[in-house]
């Protein structure tokens, strides 16, 4: 079997058995990173164009590297050096790209259902890299396989989404992919970053870290953007932290053998503490290296290597 | 110049009674009803079967001309309003320049004479610029034509000047017509904030955001007397408010459009932007309200809000697109459809929401079908139905949400001052 979709716009519409194939290929795939020789030629003659209209640094160079893993040609188009800053539409940017022969299309963009309109213009397959505050879906994929990894399966498990959720394109596909696989969610903030509807997007909404944090198996930590004090959102860095910080105390409060995580890049010292982010339980690190091998699962099967 | 509506049912909104009735109709003049008048020399018009209604007027319409011709002008927008129905339009006055000068009044009125298409009545802004900083010069708008008062678009933010506004419009004996918006609880959004907002990532606008302005010029609509009618009402909290103004005698009305009685934020799946509007789309509890608010009379008019744009503008990511949706051509079929078919509203009380109402709340002799008066006269066919094809509308905008959708309830002919302007009989 394969994917039921070209593209990848987000996990709400992808089904299990397709989430479970992006896994179980992203374990053969992390085998290959572990060579001394890390290239296979699945994708040669294919062509992935990386479109970023926001920066990225672990996402895009994790989709590039993934690329030229799989003897793919990439392109990284990022918005500040191309024509979209003489006004060129999204529409028309898409179809330059279709023209110039793409297989796979990855974008990242500021605006939620960027990737759809994307999508809708181009014949090749489209994988979102984060659209707005909508999804981020390869990288709940990587958060999944990293917990499957660790944990060996998902079902049952406890995990805790603590942040700005309410501007977190990765906790809404964390949301949507730990439940379809059977994990229990629990998300948590600050009231003024919890946005209505999470109970029926499946999620259990808690104001309080501490109720979040008991009995948890997965913490998966959310960067704030600290702008977002000048918008009213919280007081004070200081009392973010003190409310919705992780430490070494309220991690206690978790599993003994619980994951902690992070899609980075971290603010050390205010939503994870430097020991707890370089501690034992961190999995950091693990993240990005799993990201990689999601990512080239996700080029094999799209662009033609596992399709039917 | 002689003309026989023969057969068809007239609907009298004043009296609120549905006669079958032929309609003879001399020089532009209702002259007799009766039952099988003599056809002479007339041309006949066979009704049997359909509903003969006065002219339906749109009170609430963006024309773009001047300034924004590339999204509609004066004569493809009358064309849309013919075409659906509307013998008259009152249209906003957020064009380039704004219409807060007799110059750009007499402009409108003139470019419609002589277009053999449906009557405009134009609305004169309430500030200079629409800025909510200084006030119009109401009195000269007044003399040039303006109807009734409105910056809608944007909200007048500051109470200072709105309370002033609403002083000096009962002076000048116009109604102010409110679009109810807090900026500051907007912010940025570009949808209803409720579950669907948090699962498409849009950023929301709460129903409060509408809800605050609806109260506080309310009790402006008080303090000062003067009239205020609330414009496009999408949210079960104003409606509230409309009915407790009402109940306590206050000067205020309110519409609703066809969009917010029709649709949910559900719309917005697949982020179309055709379903981008202002005040958006609104959850099930607020669309319920809004049709039990048409239903008890809190709303008295049904108008649009037609805002028409072009296809480069509506092809772009969800929160760059413009606001607004064309609505002229779809209105009698959604209002059929969704509120007389349903029983929500008789034809009758149906008819007045889009006739005498409007016409009331700005001051103008219509919305009357009888003899002696003007024949500017509606033919609906209530059993009539199309699926929308926005390719067939006369409007240059193409940006509807209701592409595809069945609609049952037509309008099949349309005569301004007794001349058929449109029929699709």
């Amino acid at each position: 079997m394969g994917l039921r979709k070209k593209d990848l716009l987000g996990l709400e519409h992808v089904e299990t058995d397709e989430i479970s194939l992006i896994l179980d290929t992203a374990a053969s795939m992390k085998e290959i990173i572990g060579r001394q020789i890390k290239k296979v030629p699945t994708l040669r003659g294919k062509t992935v164009v990386n479109v970023f209209y926001e920066p990225s640094t672990r996402t895009r160079t994790s989709f590039e590297l993934a690329a030229k893993y799989l003897s793919a040609d990439s392109v990284n188009i990022s918005a500040s050096t191309s024509s979209v800053v003489k006004g060129e539409s999204l529409k028309d940017t898409s179809a330059t790209i279709a023209a110039l022969g793409a297989d796979v299309v990855v974008l990242r963009h500021p605006m939620a259902g960027a990737p759809g309109l994307v999508a809708n213009t181009v014949k090749a397959a489209v994988i979102n890299a984060g659209d707005g505050a909508h999804e981020h879906p390869t990288q709940a994929l990587l958060d999944m396989f990293t917990v499957r990894e660790r944990k060996g399966g998902l079902e049952d498990l406890k995990v805790a989404i603590v942040g700005d959720i309410l501007h977190s394109r990765v906790a809404r596909s964390d949301i949507w992919g730990f439940t379809k696989m059977g994990a229990r969610v629990s998300v948590c903030g600050p009231s003024t970053m919890l946005p209505p509807g999470l109970e029926k997007m499946g999620a259990n909404v808690l104001e309080n870290m501490e109720d979040a944090l008991l009995g948890a198996d997965v913490i998966i930590m959310l960067r704030i953007q600290l702008e977002r004090q000048q918008q009213g959102l919280f007081p004070s860095v200081r009392e973010y932290a003190r409310l919705f910080g992780l430490n070494r105390e309220k991690l206690a409060l978790a599993r003994p053998g619980a994951l902690v995580m992070h899609p980075g890049p971290m603010n050390r010292g205010v939503e994870i503490s430097p020991e707890v982010a370089d501690g034992t339980h961190s999995v950091i690190n693990e993240q990005v290296t799993n990201g990689l091998a999601v990512r080239m699962a996700l080029l094999y099967l799209l662009a033609g290597g596992g399709t039917q | 110049m002689k003309i026989l509506i023969k057969g068809g049912r007239v609907v009298d909104p004043v009296a609120e009674t549905e006669k079958n009735l032929d309609v003879a109709i001399e020089d532009g003049i209702i002259v007799e009803f009766g039952n099988n008048l003599k056809e002479d020399s007339a041309e006949v018009i066979d009704a049997v079967g359909m509903l003969v209604a006065p002219g339906l007027i749109d009170m609430h319409v963006h024309l773009r001309e001047p300034g924004y011709e590339a999204k509609e002008t004066i004569e493809t927008g009358l064309k849309a309003a013919v075409r659906g129905g509307f013998t008259g339009v009152a249209c906003m006055p957020n064009t380039k320049p704004v219409a807060d000068n007799q110059t750009v009044i007499s402009y409108i009125i003139d470019r419609t004479s002589g277009l053999g298409l449906a009557r405009v009545w134009p609305i004169g802004a309430i500030t200079r610029g629409s800025k909510g900083e200084e006030l119009a010069e109401m009195a000269d708008l007044k003399k040039a034509g303006a109807v009734a008062f409105s910056d809608d678009g944007q909200p007048v933010t500051g109470a200072g000047i709105m309370r002033r506004a609403m002083q000096y419009a009962r002076m000048v004996g116009l109604t102010i017509i409110a679009h109810c918006e807090e900026p500051a609880l907007v912010a940025g959004g570009s949808m209803h904030e409720g579950f669907m907002s948090t699962r498409l990532g849009l950023k929301g606008i709460p129903g409060a955001a509408e809800e605050v302005m609806v109260a506080r010029d309310i009790i402006l609509s008080e303090l000062t007397g003067c009239p205020l009618h609330i414009a496009h009402v999408s949210t079960a909290g104003s409606v509230r408010l409309v009915k407790e103004a009402r109940a306590r005698g206050l000067k205020v009305t309110a519409e609703a459009t066809p969009h917010h009685f029709t649709l949910t934020d559900q719309a917005v799946e697949g982020y179309s932007t055709s379903t981008k509007v202002n005040p958006p789309l609104r959850g099930e509890e607020d669309v319920a309200a809004v049709r039990q608010g048409l239903a008890d009379g809190t709303i008295d008019v049904i108008a649009t809000d037609h805002a028409p744009h072009t296809p480069e503008e509506k092809e772009v990511e969800y929160d760059r697109a413009p606001f607004g949706m064309v609505g002229l051509e779809t209105a009698v079929g959604l209002v059929w459809s969704e509120l007389v078919e349903s029983g929500i509203l008789t034809p009758a009380r149906a008819v007045a929401k889009m006739t005498i109402n409007p016409a009331r709340i700005l001051g103008i002799e219509k919305g009357i079908i009888q003899p002696g008066a003007v024949a500017d006269i509606t033919v609906i066919d209530p059993a009539r139905e199309e699926v929308v094809n926005p390719n067939e509308f006369a409007s240059k905008g193409r940006n509807t949400p209701f592409a595809g959708r069945k609609i049952k309830g037509l309008p099949v002919l349309t005569m301004v001052g007794g001349k058929i302007v449109f029929s699709r009989l």
